[in-house]
Order: structure tokens, then C-alpha cells, then sequence
């Protein structure tokens, strides 16, 4: 009776703690970094607020603003029609994007590969199956091996609508459940390929894409900001409704200086200077 | 006559023959019925919680025979047989649920879990069984308690540390040893998932081949048979019924396994029968794409579909199993006499 009583004061103790609520932000691995860093940063400038991140995949982020399971969706990609007509449906409020960070999806090769420029529409055709051998784009006598992300990914969907435009990836390329292990495998086999969130690019060398003038560009800040560099998108918290609350309060250091400061601490790119 | 209490008025003899009162008789009546009942209880919440999980999985599938405006993505016929995707082009089996138009074939996925199973199995097997006959019929009672072990712990080791154990190393080693174009294929994955096949058919073979008679055993060594021919001619087939039973267990593991081939095939459908090349598993794409779906949609029905074909192809085969040691069983207890 005596241990009963004791454990039930203990919990009524670490009640308050745990109800707390925490903003809850859920969705792109691409961006999962990135806002580890900003809710670790906002939680210590600010004691009594919580912030929970997860990964997942964009997709993931969406489908749990749709079920109400997050506050915030992290996605790498836009909200399709369909989902957004599903938000609307369930809470009769059509989901608000905040644009928060730019990103510039890069494309790996391994160490050893001698190709070092491709123009986005010899990816697109690496990518569909079209061009299976690397000698067709200046390369050595040797199979593309090509990785891909999960279709949970919105970098997955970001490079199937803006470089392939809509056609299907080959039935070929590999895929993998988040860039860390893109890049791990791009790095371990000499005539892979791969893509993903720039920040990432760590171990294998990030290939020189072609812009509209005929010059290679790299995946640094000046050409994703400018747009020289070819692959480049906007990197998008979603909410039902407008930012509202303890969420609003986040979003808004987000986009503050000293957020925007850790977009480029991380690799990303800031919207505001 | 009890030793400890006057014996009352009335009394009755219990089925141990001890002279006890009514009302204690039939307390302990009513005890062992309600502990039976708590036990039948228990056994029956196991086969109700198969059975709602069995519903529940149908019950999501349901749409894709049900709803019309799933009908006009995906249907059985689009799910099965192959389909013209680009004008001009022969029709092919494209397993790529997200995209302008969604294509849900499941042949790649069929293909992709039979390669890596064959391939599994094919080692396992023999490993296996081999094993089990070594460590029942040929160790010495020291190296079988070290043995019996060390391939249990196998068992033990999560799968999540052995797919990461394939991807890192396993796949690496293969392929500079056999030249394979693509780094994660059906060999690596298969060979992964044969770590964890093994220690359930040694485990459940070297049991079946334990409980046959020590009397075959030294009825045929008697008649001047050799310690193999022996293993080989005489205690494996009396153990058959167990052996198969646990090659069908191994069967059941590597079909529905899922974290090994999840990190160490490489995930891309490819329709081929080259073990080379990567694969795409179904339990894989359940959770490979489980996490972005939403909900009711096409996509969502199609995956608990999938769910559902796992479910009734381990229902299939264990029923195979046992029909099949049951007629074994039969023959030999016949033949026996």
C-alpha cells in the first residue's frame, strides 16, 4: 500500500514535465539536420518550450499533418493538390507554406570517376535507364550504377518532377533509405551515382551541373541563390492554417537572423540574408 | 481419517481418496474450473489476435475491390499482368507507386522475394541440416554443448545488426570476389538471410533427429552399416517429417523477413531471374513505403495488400508442411509397422 501511494506521488510529480506540450515538427530527412540544430538552439534560448523533430520523409511529414499527428510538416517538396485538398477536407482550413531555407539537391559520383560536368538532361536520361554505360557522357567503359531515394523522399519526387520531368526513374536504380546512405554507397562503389540534399555531400565529389549558359555550376550558396546552378528548390514548413501559437513562435526564430545563421552552419541556404 | 481436524458429519472422499468436507470439495472444484477457464482463455486471446489482425489487414486492403476511385488507379488486372506504359514500347511489369501515373505491379516484388528466398534457402539447407546431423550423429557430447550454443546465438543476434553487417561488410567482400555490377543484389541480401535461417533449422532438425530411437541407430550399425551410412541412410529418414518441418519453418522466416533485405538488396524492382542484380522484396516495400502513404488512399490499400499475400503465402505453405508430415508420418508408421 505504502510503494503504491510513493509511486503514484512520483508520477504526479513528473506530471506537470510531462505534459508539457511540445511543438511537434515532423517529416524531411533532408531537412532533419537542420532542424535539429534550430530546436536545439531555440529550446536553450528559450527554457520553457519544447521542440520534438523527427525524420521520416516529407511524405511522412504530410501524411501526419494530414492525421494531425504533427504540428509542423518539414518537406523538401510542395504539398501536391490531392493532400492539400485532404488538410481542407479534415480541418476545414487549407495548410499554410513557409518557405524557410533553399537547397541545392547535389548529384555524386565516386572519388575515382573520371566524369566531372553533366547537364541535367544527360541526368535525366542516366536516370530513366536511357544512358547505361558511363563512356556515353565522357566516362570510363562501365555500367551506371544508379541509387536512388525511397519514394517517401521528397528529393525522390523534387528530382522525378524538376530533372526527369515526370518520367519514371529506371526500374534499375537502387534505392536507399535516406542521402547519408546514398552518399555511404556512391562512396563504396566506383561507377555509382547518386543525389541528394547538398548538405550531405561528404566523401564523394559533388558533379559540375550545367546552367542555362553552358558553365558548370557547383552546389554552392552564391549559385543556388542566384540560380545558376540548375537543381536548386525551397526547402518548406507546413501548418494547418496559419502559423499559430507556440509553432508561430518557432517558425518566426526560424526565420530570424540568428535561425537563418544555422541554415548556413548546416550547409543549407538562407532565404534572407 | 484426517489427522488435523475432526472429520465433520458429512463428509466426502475426493478423487485422491482423502475423506474431505463438501464445502472443500467443491472449492477446489471451482478453483481448477476457473484456472482452466483463465488458461482457455489465454489460448483463445492468441488465436483471436491472428485472427483481428488477419481482419484488420483485409479490412484496408478492402477498398481495392470495393472503391471506385481506387478502381481507377489500380486494380487486379493492372496488379498482375503486364502493361503498355509508353506508347510504342512492349508491355512491362513497373512497380513505381509515386509519380503522375502511379504504377502498382506486383510481379517485381514476387520475383524479388522468390530470388532472395532460393537464395537464402539454398544455403541454409544444406548448412543447416548438415550441422544438425553433425552436431546429433558425430560430435562428441564436449563439442555438441559448444556447438548447440554458438548457432543459437545466431539466432539471437537482431536482424537489424545482420542486414547492417551485410551492407557494410558482406557486400563489399562479394562483390570484389565475384565482380557483381551491382554492390547490394539478391546474393548479398540472400546470404544475410540465410544467418538468420540457419539457427531455425539447425535448432528444430537437430531436435527431430535427437528423438529417433537410439535402437535404429544400433540395429543398423549392427547389421555393419558405417557411422554415415547410418546418418545418412537411417536416422535422416526416420527425422524426416522433422527435418522438413523445420526447412519450411526456415521457409516462413526468409519469406517475411524484412530489415536485412530492406538495407542489404538494394530495393530496385527489376523483373529478372539474375541473382546478381538488385531486388525488391514484398515485406521490404511494406516498410520501405509504409511511412508516406496517406490515408485510404490507393497506395495505403495496395500495401495491405501486400500485407494480405504474405499473410495467405505463410498460411499456404505451413498448411503444405503439415499435410505433408502428416502423410510421412503415416507411411513410415506404416511401413515400420
Amino acid at each position: 500500500m505504502k510503494r503504491t501511494l510513493l509511486a503514484l506521488a512520483a508520477l504526479a510529480a513528473a506530471a506537470p514535465s510531462l505534459a508539457l506540450a511540445a511543438v511537434t515538427v515532423k517529416g524531411s530527412d533532408t531537412m532533419v539536420i537542420l532542424a535539429q540544430r534550430w530546436a536545439e538552439e531555440y529550446m536553450k534560448k528559450n527554457p520553457s518550450r519544447k521542440v520534438q523533430v523527427t525524420g521520416g520523409g516529407s511524405g511522412t511529414g504530410i501524411a501526419a499533418l494530414i492525421n494531425g499527428t504533427t504540428d509542423i510538416a518539414d518537406a523538401s517538396r510542395g504539398m501536391k493538390d490531392d493532400e492539400k485538398a485532404k488538410v481542407q477536407e479534415k480541418f476545414s482550413v487549407a495548410p499554410v507554406e513557409t518557405v524557410v531555407a533553399k537547397d541545392g539537391v547535389a548529384i555524386y559520383v565516386n572519388d575515382s570517376n573520371p566524369v566531372k560536368q553533366l547537364s541535367p538532361e544527360q541526368i535525366k536520361k542516366i536516370y530513366t535507364g536511357e544512358i547505361t554505360n558511363w563512356k556515353d557522357v565522357g566516362g570510363n567503359d562501365a555500367p551506371v550504377v544508379l541509387y536512388s531515394r525511397e519514394n517517401s523522399s521528397g528529393t525522390y519526387v523534387f528530382v522525378k518532377e524538376h530533372v526527369l520531368k515526370n518520367e519514371d526513374y529506371a526500374a534499375s536504380a537502387q534505392t536507399l533509405p535516406g542521402t547519408a546512405a546514398v552518399v555511404n554507397a556512391v562512396a563504396k562503389e566506383k561507377n555509382g551515382i547518386g543525389y541528394g540534399g547538398a548538405a550531405y555531400a561528404k566523401g564523394v565529389k559533388d558533379v559540375l551541373v550545367t546552367g542555362a549558359d553552358g558553365q558548370g555550376y557547383k552546389p554552392t550558396e552564391e549559385n543556388v541563390a542566384s540560380g545558376k546552378y540548375a537543381l536548386s528548390r525551397p526547402l518548406f514548413m507546413y501548418t494547418r492554417g496559419q502559423p499559430a501559437g507556440e509553432a508561430k513562435e518557432f517558425i518566426d526564430w526560424c526565420l530570424s537572423a540568428e535561425g537563418q545563421k544555422l541554415v548556413t552552419a548546416v550547409g543549407y541556404f538562407p532565404i534572407r540574408k | 481419517m484426517s489427522r488435523f481436524a475432526p472429520v465433520p458429519a458429512i463428509a466426502q472422499l475426493d478423487e485422491g481418496g482423502v475423506a474431505r468436507p463438501l464445502s472443500s470439495i467443491r472449492r477446489r472444484q471451482l478453483r481448477e474450473a476457473l484456472i482452466e477457464g483463465a488458461i482457455t482463455l489465454v489460448a483463445l486471446t492468441g488465436i483471436a489476435a491472428v485472427v483481428l489482425i488477419f481482419v484488420f489487414v483485409g479490412r484496408e486492403a478492402l477498398p481495392l475491390f470495393t472503391s471506385a476511385e481506387v478502381h481507377k488507379e489500380v486494380d487486379l488486372g493492372r496488379m498482375f499482368l503486364p502493361q503498355v506504359w509508353k506508347v510504342g514500347r512492349a508491355a512491362s511489369f513497373v512497380w513505381q507507386p509515386v509519380g503522375t501515373v502511379p504504377k502498382y505491379s506486383m510481379i517485381p516484388l514476387f520475383v524479388g522475394t522468390l530470388k532472395v528466398t532460393l537464395v537464402a534457402m539454398l544455403v541454409a539447407v544444406p548448412v543447416g541440416v548438415a550441422a544438425a546431423i553433425f552436431a546429433s550423429e558425430f560430435a562428441s557430447r564436449r563439442l555438441r554443448e559448444v556447438l548447440k550454443p554458438t548457432i543459437e546465438l545466431l539466432a539471437g543476434i537482431p536482424s537489424v545488426v545482420l542486414g547492417f553487417f551485410a551492407l557494410m561488410v558482406m557486400a563489399t567482400w562479394l562483390q570484389t570476389a565475384f565482380g557483381f555490377s551491382f554492390r547490394l543484389n539478391a546474393v548479398v541480401a540472400g546470404l544475410g538471410l540465410a544467418l538468420t535461417v540457419v539457427p531455425v533449422i539447425f535448432t528444430v532438425s537437430e531436435d527431430a533427429l535427437g528423438a529417433v530411437p537410439r535402437s535404429y541407430r544400433e540395429a543398423s550399425l549392427a547389421l555393419g552399416a558405417t557411422r554415415w551410412e547410418t546418418a545418412f541412410r537411417v536416422v535422416l529418414p526416420a527425422a524426416a517429417p522433422g527435418v522438413l518441418a523445420a526447412i519450411v519453418l526456415g521457409f516462413g522466416r526468409s519469406i517475411g523477413e524484412t530489415m536485412i533485405v530492406l538495407m542489404a538488396s538494394g530495393n530496385a524492382s527489376i523483373t529478372s531471374w539474375s541473382l546478381g542484380e538488385s531486388v525488391r522484396t514484398l515485406p521490404a516495400t511494406i516498410a520501405a513505403e509504409m511511412g508516406e502513404v496517406v490515408f485510404g488512399g490507393a497506395h495505403y490499400a495496395v500495401l495491405f495488400f501486400i500485407g494480405v499475400e504474405l499473410f495467405l503465402f505463410t498460411f499456404t505453405v505451413n498448411s503444405l508442411a503439415a499435410w505433408i508430415v502428416r502423410r510421412l508420418v503415416r507411411r513410415m508408421a506404416g511401413a515400420g509397422g
